[in-house]
C-alpha cells in the first residue's frame, strides 16, 4: 500500500438486485489529486460513489478510506472516519427545513462542543469560500440551482475533511456557473490541500479539474490516466465518449432474437 | 400439470407476501429499538437525541391538533349520550346512561379517536416528510456526515408521540365527558354537578390507566409505520404518495386491530 494514497478501491464487485453494477473495479487516488470518474448514464459510477462514501455494502472487494477498509469496519469507527469526509450531493441534499447557515452548521452541532459565537464565524467563513456570504438565513428553496450547490459544498467543507466528495457539480446548471464551480473545486484543493473525487459525466470541466481520470463504462474501468493520457486514447468507448458519438454496440443475433421473443 | 403450476405460483405469492410482512415487522422493531438505544445511550456517546426537535415535535403533533380533537371527542361524548339514552330507555334506566358514557369514553372511545386522528394527521405528515428527505438525498446526507438518521429524525418524533397521544387522549377523554353531559342535561334534565360526580364515582383509575396504556401503544404504532413507510419510499415524488396513503392506512389498522386485541387480554 502506498503511503500516500488515501484511497483505494480493489476488485470491487456491486450488484443491484441480481444485476451485476460493477465488475471488479480498482481506483487509487493519492492524497491531494482531484481524480474524476466519468462515464455515461447506467456506466455504475454513482454506484461507484455510493460504495466509496459507505452508504452500501458490496459483494465483494474492498474500499479503503485513508488507510482503513470501510467495508469492514465497526458502525462506530465509519462514524469517526466520516468526519474526515465531506460529501457534496448532486441534488445538494441540504435539510429542506433548515436555512442555509442551520445546514452549514449542522456538521459543527453534532461533532464538536464548540460555542454558538465559534461555530457562527466559522459558517460564515465558509459561506463566503463558496460566495454565499450574507445568504445564511434563506432556506433552501429560496435558492437556484448553482446556489444550492455551493451551499452544499460548504456544508461539505465546514469541518476541514480531508477527503471531498463531489457528485455532478455542473449538473443542471448553465456553462457559466458550472464553470465557476470548477474554479471554486480547484480552489479548494489549493488553499486546504483536500483530496477531491468529483463523479461527472460534462467533458470540458473533467479536463479542467482533473489531475487523473478514471473512465467507468457498463462497470468495467476502461483508462485511468491523466488528462493528456485520456485524450490520446484510441480505446474505442472512450474516443466515442470524447467525440459524443452515439454508441453502437455489436449485436448477438441470438442473444438479440431471444429477448424480443422472451424466451 | 397446469394445475399444480397455478397452484405453485399461488403458494409461492403467499410465501413472498408473508415474508415481506415479516421483513416489515422487523423493520420496526428494529427501528423501535435502536431509537431506545439512542434515547437512553446517546449522552454517553456525546450524541444525544436533540430534546429542542422532539419539543418542536410535540408542537407540532400535539398543539395544534388539540382544537379539531376536542371538537371530535365532544361529539363522540354527546352521541355516546344519545344512544345510551336511546337504549337504557328500553329498560326504563336512562339514568344509568352516565355509567355507559363515562366507562366506554375512557377506556375506549378517547384514546381510540385521538389514535386515528393523530394517525390520519402526523401519521401521514411523518411519512411524506421523512419520505421526501429519503428521495432527496437528504437521508445519505445525514449519514455521511455522521448523523444517524435514526438519532436525529426517529427517536426525537417517537419520544414526542409517547409523550403527546396519551396527554392527547386525557383531554379527549375530558372533551367527550363534557359533551355526554351537555346532552345528559338538555336530554335527560340531569344537573352537571350529578352527572360529574356519577362519572368520578364509576371511573377507576384503572381505567383511566387502561386507556393510557393502549394510546402508549397507539402512539408507537403511528410513529413506526410513518417513519419506516417514509425511510422505504421508493420511485420518487410517486412513491412518497403512495408511502403516505400506505401509512395513514396501515397506521388506522394496526391501531384498530391492536384495540381489539388489548381489550381482549386487559379485561379476562
Amino acid at each position: 500500500m502506498d503511503a500516500d494514497c488515501v484511497i483505494e478501491v480493489e476488485n470491487l464487485v456491486a450488484h443491484y438486485g441480481a444485476r451485476q453494477i460493477l465488475h471488479g473495479v480498482n481506483l487509487r487516488v493519492a492524497q491531494g489529486e482531484i481524480n474524476v470518474i466519468m462515464g455515461g448514464s447506467g456506466s455504475g459510477k454513482s454506484t461507484l460513489l455510493r460504495h466509496l462514501l459507505g452508504l452500501k455494502r458490496p459483494t465483494s472487494g474492498s474500499v479503503r478510506l485513508l488507510g482503513k477498509d470501510i467495508t469492514k469496519m465497526a458502525a462506530r469507527e465509519l462514524h469517526v472516519l466520516r468526519r474526515n469526509m465531506g460529501v457534496a450531493f448532486q441534488g445538494g441534499a441540504l435539510l429542506s427545513s433548515l436555512t442555509v447557515g442551520e445546514n452549514v452548521q449542522l456538521p459543527l452541532r453534532e461533532h464538536t462542543r464548540l460555542d454558538d459565537r465559534t461555530i457562527e464565524i466559522m459558517t460564515r467563513l465558509k459561506l463566503e469560500i463558496v460566495s454565499l456570504g450574507g445568504y445564511e438565513h434563506l432556506h433552501p428553496s429560496q435558492l437556484s440551482g448553482g446556489m444550492i450547490k455551493r451551499a452544499a459544498l460548504a456544508r461539505a467543507i465546514v469541518m476541514d475533511p480531508k477527503l471531498l466528495f463531489f457528485d455532478e457539480p455542473s449538473a443542471g446548471l448553465d456553462p457559466v456557473v458550472s464553470a465557476e464551480l470548477d474554479d471554486l473545486i480547484l480552489k479548494l484543493r489549493a488553499s486546504m490541500g483536500m483530496t477531491i473525487v468529483v463523479v461527472t459525466h460534462e467533458l470540458e470541466s473533467a479536463f479542467k479539474i482533473a489531475d487523473r481520470i478514471t473512465v467507468l463504462d457498463h462497470g468495467h474501468i476502461l483508462l485511468s490516466g491523466t488528462v493528456a493520457e485520456v485524450r490520446e486514447s484510441k480505446e474505442a468507448r472512450i474516443e466515442a465518449l470524447l467525440n459524443r458519438r452515439s454508441r453502437q454496440t455489436e449485436v448477438d443475433p441470438d442473444d438479440y432474437l431471444r429477448r424480443l421473443t422472451g424466451g | 400439470m397446469a394445475e399444480s403450476g397455478a397452484s405453485r405460483v399461488l403458494v409461492e405469492r403467499l410465501g413472498r407476501t408473508a415474508a415481506g410482512w415479516v421483513e416489515e415487522f422487523g423493520y420496526y422493531f428494529a427501528l423501535c429499538a435502536e431509537s431506545l438505544y439512542w434515547l437512553v445511550a446517546g449522552p454517553f456517546r456525546h450524541q444525544p437525541v436533540r430534546l429542542g426537535a422532539a419539543v418542536a415535535q410535540m408542537a407540532a403533533i400535539g398543539l395544534s391538533a388539540l382544537p379539531i380533537l376536542v371538537l371530535l371527542s365532544f361529539a363522540i361524548g354527546v352521541m355516546l349520550a344519545i344512544q345510551g339514552i336511546h337504549t337504557l330507555q328500553q329498560f326504563g334506566a336512562e339514568t344509568q346512561v352516565v355509567l355507559g358514557i363515562a366507562l366506554s369514553v375512557t377506556r375506549e372511545f378517547g384514546p381510540l379517536i385521538t389514535a386515528i386522528l393523530i394517525a390520519g394527521r402526523s401519521g401521514s405528515a411523518l411519512a411524506a416528510r421523512i419520505g421526501s428527505m429519503q428521495i432527496n438525498q437528504e437521508i445519505d446526507a445525514l449519514r455521511v456526515m455522521g448523523i444517524e438518521p435514526v438519532r436525529f429524525l426517529a427517536a426525537p418524533v417517537l419520544l414526542a408521540l409517547l409523550v403527546m397521544v396519551p396527554c392527547l387522549s386525557f383531554v379527549a377523554d375530558l372533551a367527550a365527558l363534557a359533551g355526554g353531559s351537555v346532552y345528559c342535561k338538555l336530554g335527560l334534565g340531569l344537573g352537571y354537578v350529578p352527572y360529574w360526580d356519577a362519572a368520578v364515582k364509576f371511573v377507576d383509575a384503572d381505567d383511566v390507566y387502561q386507556g393510557l396504556l393502549k394510546s402508549l401503544v397507539f402512539a408507537l404504532v403511528i410513529g413506526l409505520v410513518g417513519l419506516s413507510n417514509g425511510f422505504n419510499v421508493t420511485g420518487g415524488a410517486e412513491g412518497v404518495g403512495r408511502a403516505t396513503t400506505r401509512a395513514v392506512v396501515l397506521a388506522i389498522s394496526y391501531v384498530v386491530v391492536f384495540d381489539m386485541l388489548f381489550t381482549y387480554f386487559l379485561n379476562r
